[in-house]
């Protein structure tokens, strides 16, 4: 079988794309995007950054944890087109060079993860949590880092990660 | 999703002027719900007109030395927000019982109001649902409906509201402004989301073509006693079973005023003003509590699945109350 | 320098590629053109698609195909051709074969287009049209209808009888008669399936597969669409979390595959939250214990039957029934299996298939008759502890449950329990002490591996093995790096490509024992070629040297007896003038050796829990679990396994229910905000030991695998702490706040 065989009938679809401007890790891109692509599917699909990552597409496990102006959200949730002007971190503008950041070092090191998939996520939302300075006990740690589902279990070694963070912080 | 339109108001007037000449037309904020619903093609606007540029992010005093919440404010900020945190804990509370720290980062409190239902069958296209498809029935009531209404549910909707903020802006009291193309006008919280009766399609009493411009505390804001209790299925990022918003000014032993609102319960947030009123001029006990908890839950009528609602509801009147007056 | 590795708490290898976002996962492969399929799920149950229009879609500019059971064209005619590596007896399920619908959300259109959300769109516009006939999907109402639970399937033991279990249990002085009964349960890995099949211009595929086993894809494909095996190479590099589900080709293979192999392009199709509730699930079980036994808690008789669920047309079948008789003295055993065909996709191995499910109401019985003897429930288990297998009469490879049982219990205080239920408390908190056995397989399969090792001193050892993230690349390189005493950064391990030498597909916690053994056993050929050429260097003492004289350490060939003969390996290499030592093993299990012993793993789990008195709320606050899984071969990937494995019985206990709505035969809470997976503000604290030995008859490395094990016996010791809490017993999981309160809905009213 081949391609659709009526291309002559074939109409546009009527979704106009946009001309926006975004600075992804650092680097001030011009994008032209159709309005119903999500900030996720835009990182993983147009600009094939794939370390955000897609568990549910709905909000409702933070593996697509972003941080827009250094503010942690679902990418999955957010249309492309309504952040012109914003920067995005993903997990892959996390490191300096060579050099990871040291929550992510303190991932490796505690072995906050098994399969990775919610990983990126599951960083880039420690760093929010550290921005927003919100969580002090460990219970608020728990609650504040419940947005981000993994399916391997690894919260203990996570929440490890947190504390260790904080307290850095608060030297 | 199907495609739409994408446009950026640029002032109320116009976003209003602009949403009643299109049809098929929403506004869009977080679009935490509305970008859920239209991926799977629950919700299918043809025009999505983007607010987040309107003025309409601020928290600032009112008149009547009440809080004013921006519509766009998000619900983080506004939980963490100072005045809100020390005048209306009750509100930091319920905002910070809900969904997760990325989602509350990205919703606003207009969005919040607005949330529709998370029934399953209402997100599941393949089967009938008179909310998101008027006519074809309700597949909840004689299905799974664990997380369903006891109370005001109708023979066509046992849908219940999600929220966890509007619980408690429901048992402070708070009023809704908005906008319209026939001008500003102000809705009691109490008024704003309605009972689904033979319209379950509406959520609300706001029309298509307004705007939630903001939502007014009013200035007594319960935060020496107050409680926010909620029961769920897991320890965070869950909707509520049942959950319940509780304020009491005490005076020498006596209640003066007792606000209590329940969420899970029913399509919209319940509250029962006449119950209240039992407890003025008592006392703290656990004895008045319970017989508030009992009249709320009066014409209470449970399904298969969510039966134990109407005990975990009283009980947890009782708790959220007994809290509250910090007897325990 | 030193060399040892094996034990030791090393950081995985591929850590740094998993927190960089450099890890691809199989939807993560971008080709220039690549196109998108989306899939068009069923919405009835049973029936026939009387009607499927695609015209609005396909009329859209970039909709490429829409492919429908009328136009894919007839691929493989024998059912057998589908078959994969996993499959249980039956028929396969076929995608877009017929118009015959034979589940709910079965999979009826792919709709492939140049952007993903162009194909979404185009996917809201299919329309179907259904004839429906009458689905039956509900387990209890078809009991009568059920078939023995026997079939040939790799892993699966049929229930075997020991002794005159109806004669000791009418004699006997104390008796219980139990019932329990489960929800069904969806593996939900974080990354959802995905297959990108990249099609090269002379027809080859290459293809990143979310598997298990990157052969049983290879195999699969092969067979469906006829590609001869040497044109296809499946990839999986990384997989984001498995837990059963990849065991077998899932549907978006077939699709990504009829997709490419049509269009003659590269087509990449990833399902959505909701299909993943789609095809195959931990299948809900109704089991009855009956135990009797004497006044001083010896255990006479147990009869442990199950009734359980599968699909018109295959029958899954699981070891649910058959743990009794490796786990307690008892010397009449009935083990009675029996499964009902309903209108539903066929139920998918899920970690610890059966014995999470088998071992929870057993362990739950078994707490039950220590109340009713007023015996401990340790000392229980103690008094009924068995040195064999009683279901084959054999002594066990290795067993340390009763030191698990002895460590954990001190961990956790056991010794200072009251058994009186309710008689903890704080505020409002009940606090209750649970405690359970768990048991698991020690299974070892057959498995090749090779090892490189180059003049530069790095060595490549590589199985087509996975990695799910179960540490299996790091303790590949620590037991290659070990063996050949060199440093593990030297060390490169390759696994998930169809090129590598043969594994069976990863599952049954039996890779360890198998890879891992087959990986040291080919680096031991290598350093055997290494010996003999250093044996024929000049004056050389290795000369006709046996690999028992020497060591192989830091990076260096040392006699065993005198330390001064002692010469580096890339000495070795470099005066032999060798580029590279090439050698390749396969394992085949020593079955002979292997038979004559029971080979199993054990845990002894104790959990605290809190439930409010008043709510039923119930938190989890504290686990210990001693783990008897052999040597362990890294103890800090170990732990997150284990780790794991708590938290899936935790959430098993209280929380996952994939709920069948059975008006419409569709499981309906089919999103992750409805079917509640246990977040971080679920969590105890978790204290997890292991109490080793080395098991040289399961594998030469000691290990008996440890991916299931730490599930096992959780939610048993759950529901046991909830009774201890409030002195009711709940027989019935997930034990949510209602059924604490003894508020829930029984049985027989559900729908």
């Amino acid at each position: 079988m081949k391609e659709n065989s009526n291309p002559g009938q074939s109409k546009p679809v009527p979704i106009k794309k946009e001309k926006i401007n975004l600075t992804i890790n650092g680097e001030k891109q011009e994008i032209k995007i159709e309005a119903w692509t999500s900030i996720l599917d835009l990182l993983r699909e147009h600009l094939h950054l794939t370390g955000t990552k897609k568990g549910c597409d709905h909000g409702q496990c933070g593996a697509c944890t972003i941080l827009l102006d250094g503010t942690r959200i679902n990418s999955c949730l957010s249309l492309a087109v309504m952040h012109d002007g914003a920067e995005i971190t993903t997990v892959e503008g996390l490191a300096k060079g060579d050099q990871l950041h040291p929550v992510q070092e303190a991932f490796m090191e505690h072995d906050a993860f098994q399969c990775g998939y919610c990983t990126p996520g599951q960083i880039c939302s420690t760093i929010g949590l550290i921005n927003e300075g919100k969580a002090k006990t460990l219970d608020e740690i728990r609650d504040l880092m419940s947005g981000n589902i993994c399916r391997c279990g690894a919260y203990n070694n996570i929440v490890k990660v947190v504390q260790e963070a904080l307290e850095r912080n608060n030297q | 999703m199907r495609p739409f339109t994408f446009t950026k108001a640029q002032d109320i007037h116009s976003a209003v002027k602009d949403i009643s000449e299109k049809e098929h037309a929403k506004f869009i904020a977080g679009g935490t719900n509305l970008l859920d619903l239209m991926k799977i093609d629950v919700m299918q606007p043809q025009r999505i007109i983007d607010i987040t540029g309107l003025a309409l992010n601020k928290i600032e005093e009112t008149e009547e030395g009440g809080l004013r919440l921006g519509a766009l404010v998000t619900n983080a900020d506004t939980a963490y927000n100072e005045e809100v945190h020390k005048r209306y804990p009750l509100l930091s509370h319920a905002i910070l019982a809900g969904a997760s720290p990325q989602l509350r980062n990205k919703a606003t409190n207009g969005g919040n109001l607005l949330q529709r239902t998370r029934c399953y069958y209402f997100y599941d296209n393949t089967t009938p649902c008179n909310k998101r498809q008027p006519g074809t029935g309700c597949s909840a009531i004689n299905g799974y409906n664990r997380m369903h209404a006891i109370l005001g549910a109708s023979e066509e909707c046992i849908a219940v509201h999600p929220s966890d903020m509007c619980v408690s802006l429901a048992a402070l009291g708070a009023v809704v402004q908005v906008e319209g193309p026939e001008g500003k006008r102000a809705i009691p919280f109490n008024d704003f989301h309605r009972l689904p009766e033979n319209q379950p399609k509406k959520d609300s009493n706001l029309s298509e073509n307004e705007i939630i411009t903001s939502i007014d505390l009013p200035p007594e804001g319960f935060a020496e006693n107050f409680a926010y209790l909620k029961n769920r299925d897991r320890a965070s990022y869950a909707f509520a079973l049942v959950s319940v918003a509780a304020g009491l000014q005490i005076n020498k032993e006596k209640i003066i005023e007792a606000r209590i609102a329940l969420g899970g319960v029913a399509h919209k947030p319940w509250r029962d003003k006449k119950a209240e009123t039992l407890l003025q001029n008592k006392e703290a006990t656990k004895e008045n509590f319970q017989k508030v908890a009992d009249t709320i839950l009066k014409g209470a009528k449970g399904y298969i699945y969510n039966k134990f609602k109407i005990e975990l509801a009283r009980r947890s009147i009782v708790r959220a109350l007994m809290q509250a007056a910090k007897k325990e | 320098m030193a060399t040892d590795y094996i034990g030791k708490p090393k950081n995985r290898i591929e850590g740094r590629d998993k927190v960089t976002g450099a890890a691809k996962y199989a939807a993560e492969f971008h080709e220039p053109d690549l196109l998108h399929g989306v899939v068009v799920s069923g919405a009835i149950a049973k029936g026939r698609i009387k009607n499927i229009n695609t015209s609005k879609a396909l009329e859209l500019d970039g909709v490429v195909q829409v492919f429908t059971h009328e136009n894919t064209p007839s691929l493989a005619w024998l059912d057998l051709s589908y078959k994969d590596m996993d499959a249980p007896p039956g028929d396969p399920f076929r995608p877009l074969h017929s118009d015959e619908i034979q589940f709910n959300m079965q999979p009826v259109a792919l709709v492939v287009a140049k952007s993903l959300e162009l194909a979404k769109y185009a996917s809201h516009l299919v329309e179907v049209e259904y004839e429906e006939k009458e689905h039956d999907t509900k387990l209890i109402d078809n009991l009568e209808k059920s078939e023995k639970g026997i079939g040939l399937r790799a892993g699966f033991e049929p229930p075997k009888s020991i002794g005159d279990f109806e004669k000791a249990f009418d004699s006997a002085e104390v008796k219980l008669d139990l019932e329990y009964f489960h929800g069904a349960e969806h593996h939900n890995p974080m990354e959802m399936h995905a297959s990108t099949v990249i099609y090269e211009e002379d027809g080859n595929l290459t293809i990143y597969d979310k598997t298990q086993g990157v052969l049983n894809s290879r195999h699969y494909v092969s067979m469906v669409f006829g590609i001869s095996r040497k044109k296809i190479k499946v990839l999986s590099p990384y997989v984001g979390g498995a837990f059963g589900s990849c065991l077998r080709p899932q549907y978006q293979l077939f699709m990504a595959v009829l997709a490419a192999t049509q269009l003659k392009r590269s087509v990449k199709v990833e399902l959505t939250r909701p299909q993943m509730f789609s095809f195959g699930h931990r299948p809900i079980t109704i089991q009855n214990l009956k135990i009797g036994a004497s006044p001083d808690g010896r255990l006479k008789a147990i009869h442990h039957s199950a009734y359980s669920e599968t699909s018109r047309f295959e029958k899954y079948i699981e070891n649910i029934v058959n743990w009794s008789a490796k786990l307690y003295n008892c010397d009449n055993i009935e083990e009675k299996y029996r499964v009902v065909p309903l209108d539903m996709y066929t139920p998918l191995d899920m970690r610890a298939p059966g014995g999470a499910t088998g071992v929870y109401a057993l362990e739950s019985a078994m707490d039950e008759l220590a109340y009713k003897l007023k015996i401990d429930p340790l000392e229980l288990r103690l008094k009924n502890y068995t040195e064999e297998d009683k279901s084959q009469g054999k002594p066990f490879s290795s067993k340390t449950l009763k030191e698990c049982y002895r460590q954990a219990a001190e961990r956790f205080g056991w010794e200072n329990r009251n058994p009186e239920p309710g008689s903890m408390k704080e505020g409002h908190q009940l606090i209750g002490w649970g405690m359970a056995t768990g048991i698991w397989d020690a299974l070892q399969m057959p498995a090749r591996a090779k090892a490189v090792l180059t003049a530069d001193g790095k060595l490549e050892v590589g199985s087509a093995t996975a990695d799910i993230g179960t540490g299996t690349y790091t303790i590949m390189a620590q037991i290659a790096a070990e063996t050949l005493g060199i440093p593990f950064e030297n060390v490169t391990a390759k696994l998930g490509d169809s090129s590598l030498p043969f594994a069976l597909i990863e599952g049954g916690s039996a890779t360890a024992a198998s890879v891992g053994s087959a990986v040291k056993s080919a680096c031991l050929k290598v350093a055997k070629k290494l010996l003999k050429e250093a044996g024929k260097l000049k004056n050389s003492p290795f000369k006709g040297a046996d690999l028992e004289d020497v060591i192989f350490a830091d990076a260096k060939i040392t006699d065993k007896k005198n330390a001064a003969w002692s010469i580096s390996i890339s000495e070795v290499m470099k005066k032999r003038e060798i580029d590279k030592i090439k050698k390749k093993y396969a394992l085949i299990p020593n079955m002979l050796k292997q038979n004559k012993y029971g080979r199993n793993t054990h845990s002894a789990v104790f959990a605290e829990v809190k439930v409010d008195e008043d709510l039923g709320t119930i938190k989890v606050t504290r686990v210990v679990s001693a783990i008897d899984g052999g040597k362990i071969l890294n103890h800090k990937t170990a732990h997150s396994q284990i780790l794991g494995g708590v938290v899936w019985g935790i959430s098993m206990a209280l929380e996952e229910d994939s709920f069948m709505d059975h008006n419409f035969g569709r499981f309906i809470n089919h999103d992750l905000a409805e079917y509640h997976i246990a977040i971080n503000a679920d969590m105890p604290d978790i204290d997890i030991l292991f109490v080793e030995e080395e098991d040289h008859i399961v594998s030469s490395v000691g290990a008996k695998g440890i991916g299931e094990i730490g599930l096992v016996g959780v939610a048993a010791a759950i529901g046991n702490a909830v009774y201890h809490a409030t002195g009711r017993r709940i027989r019935e999981l997930p034990i949510t706040l209602d059924k604490a309160m003894g508020l829930h809905t029984a049985k027989a009213e559900q729908i």
